[in-house]
């Protein structure tokens, strides 16, 4: 299997992208750099929820509760211990599939918008938490200037931790992805019932599914840290859960690395559109709105047209019974 | 911040305080005065979240798509009552025809988005529909911005409902009880609504089978016209009602959308009486929440609706779905 991914093309893309991001901090100023960064960590987010709703044909609304949870176990190891950055750091993902494999366990129960909104109401239960819980999280004001190991606490360093550690998760989400599970994952999406009908667990294989991509979730959220230093409870607001489906969403939720593409755009909209006006969500909007219109396969999904066909008529016929 | 618990009553103003008054405030006897105005407030509290549900519940129900957008209808629906009101000079005039006149500048701008760009949309994948009314809170809440600014506002009751009576043996401010009015009002107009007369029949009878409503020859696109408009005028009016208990501000809209859809959701998809049932549920859990724990009182009614949901997973009443 590992032989077939090397005589992808992509592969080839993706190894050149990955070297030129390697030598690009010291041509671009500091400040490209900064966006970089956030931009490989809204990746990782967007390309881990892409798991569940691309791949998974879940509705998974409320993605944003498990990297924030990742941010705010590791922020807070770091802050309120004295324990080694390791373990914060490792202790960050674990937590966030740990939080996702029990809300999880409610949810999959459950179809569709009822999965969606179950699960939202559970992750504002945890965001309720942080947000109020002013003695442990520092409640609405987050926690800022969280002191990082030595060797990432400059901008260019964490860069490439970011980089790198991001890089890693993603060729690991490419390989289970490929794996027999993601295809299994995948014909869940397509037809449920007849997965069941084949002997396959669906359910089973739905609550792997969200514990997988919430502990990458939680590496996103580490690694937000990483590069801002600080936690705060919008990092587990609803509001940024929609975002990220939109990221998806946004650069075809049936590729696999539509999501990056999707962040990108994002992210690169809110910093530079966000520095001409302050009404970038305005914008935002009315690109989205362009994009249902015109292009709502997303940016790269347009040549997945027929498959995304195939699949909504299968919705459709389900949704009629 | 702390504006998540959009306060009716400025006797629930505890709950924002830090926790050193928190612990003071529970310590005091919870004696069944407390207990009967805290249920009056809740109760109070329910019918503005029910007016707004209903609408959300409505637009669910026949068009089947979870209106994002609708708490940027409401917020319009506070500043529009504000704008008129204060044109009108205040008072009582202004307060009553600013509770006329915003539901309809709501439901006017709900309209012309439905005719030029919604309804376009209707055979799309659900997610799509989702996607839309996204992007168009996104749009909205950044004209809101534009057009009123982000400071705070608020209106000013008229006479006949300022002051507060004694209720208990504590004061229960009139204007709740004038909501505690309104709210069955709006219930039982909207169930006759929907009941007796013929396009609300049509209305329902096309959230059941759009098809069949098709094929015996009535413009189904003009029903759903119809329900989206009747949904955001109920989202206008709730604005509306609200504002003289709240500042009017930005940002209202997260709020109170993510507690309309977890209402809906226990209540049951489109049924209207659900969206009541869900209302006094978190309404009544959220004020007892205050009485109980103010630091974490919003956690109740989202710890109420994960009991539900995994008790009864599609809500506690008959979902129109």
């Amino acid at each position: 299997m590992l032989l077939n991914i090397f005589r992808q093309k992509s592969l080839g893309v993706s190894v050149v992208i990955f070297f030129l991001l390697l030598i690009t901090p010291a041509i671009i100023p500091k400040f490209y750099t900064y966006i970089l960064a956030v931009i490989f960590v809204t990746a990782l987010l967007a390309m881990s929820l892409n798991m569940l709703v691309g791949h998974g044909g879940l509705f998974q609304f409320h993605h944003a509760v498990f990297y924030g949870v990742g941010a705010y176990t590791a922020g807070l190891i770091l802050v309120k211990t004295s324990w080694p950055w390791y373990i914060a750091f490792a202790a960050g993902p674990v937590a966030a599939a740990l939080i996702g494999f029990v809300i999880g366990i409610f949810c999959v129960r459950l179809n569709r918008l009822y999965f969606g909104m179950l699960q939202i109401s559970l992750g504002s239960l945890v965001w309720a938490i942080a947000f109020r819980w002013y003695d442990m999280t520092g409640g609405d004001d987050g926690i800022h200037g969280i002191p990082m190991p030595e060797f990432i606490s400059s901008l260019k360093s964490s860069y490439y931790f970011v980089l790198i550690v991001s890089g890693i998760c993603i060729v690991l989400m490419y390989l289970i992805y490929k794996s027999p599970f993601g295809s299994t994952l995948q014909a869940i999406r397509d037809n449920p019932e007849r997965c069941a009908a084949v002997g396959i667990n669906v359910k089973r294989h739905q609550l792997m599914g969200i514990v997988v991509a919430t502990f990458f979730a939680g590496v996103a959220g580490v690694l937000f840290v990483t590069v801002e230093g600080s936690i705060f409870p919008d990092l587990m607001f609803w509001v940024l859960s929609l975002e990220v489906f939109i990221m998806c969403l946004l650069g075809g939720w049936f590729t696999f690395g539509g999501p990056i593409l999707g962040a990108t755009a994002i992210v690169s909209l809110r910093t530079f559109v966000g520095t001409y006006t302050e009404y970038w969500t305005l914008i935002l909007g009315v690109i989205l709105i362009l994009l249902i219109f015109f292009l709502p396969d997303g940016i790269m999904g347009y040549n997945y047209r027929e498959k995304i066909r195939s699949w909504s008529a299968g919705r459709a016929v389900r949704d009629m019974k | 911040m702390g504006y998540e618990l959009a306060l009716i009553n400025p006797q629930l103003e505890p709950c924002k305080l830090s926790i050193g008054q928190a612990t003071m405030e529970t310590s005091q006897a919870i004696t069944l005065a407390a207990l009967g105005s805290h249920l009056l407030v809740g109760l109070s509290r329910a019918m503005i979240l029910f007016i707004v549900t209903s609408g959300l519940s409505f637009v669910l129900g026949v068009l089947r798509v979870p209106n994002v957008a609708h708490g940027s209808l409401f917020m319009i629906g506070a500043f529009a009552a504000h704008s008129i009101a204060g044109a009108l000079g205040g008072g009582s005039i202004g307060f009553w025809s600013a509770l006329f006149l915003a539901p309809l500048v709501v439901a006017a701008i709900s309209l012309i988005t439905e005719r030029l760009l919604f309804c376009h949309l209707y055979e799309r994948e659900h997610l799509m529909l989702l996607l839309f009314t996204f992007a168009l809170m996104l749009i909205l809440g950044d004209l809101t911005k534009m057009t009123f600014g982000a400071a705070y506002r608020s209106i000013i009751a008229p006479k006949i409902l300022q002051g507060s009576i004694s209720i208990f043996g504590s004061p229960f401010p009139k204007y709740n009880l004038f909501l505690l009015i309104v709210g069955p009002v709006v219930a039982i107009g909207l169930w006759l609504f929907s009941s007796k007369t013929k396009i609300g029949k049509i209305a329902r009878a096309a959230a059941v089978d759009r098809e069949m409503v098709g094929a015996i020859g009535i413009n189904v696109s003009w029903v759903f016209a119809f329900a989206f408009v009747l949904g955001c005028f109920l989202a206008g009016l709730g604005g509306a009602l609200v504002s003289p208990t709240i500042s009017v501000t930005i940002g209202m809209d997260h709020n109170v959308i993510i507690e309309a859809f977890l209402i809906v959701t226990i209540g049951g998809l489109g049924n209207m009486w659900g969206a009541m049932v869900g209302s006094l549920i978190f309404g009544i859990t959220q004020s007892f929440g205050i009485l109980l724990w103010p630091q974490f009182a919003i956690v109740f009614p989202y710890a109420a609706v994960v009991i539900i949901l995994t008790l009864k997973p599609t809500g506690m009443l008959k979902s129109v779905w």
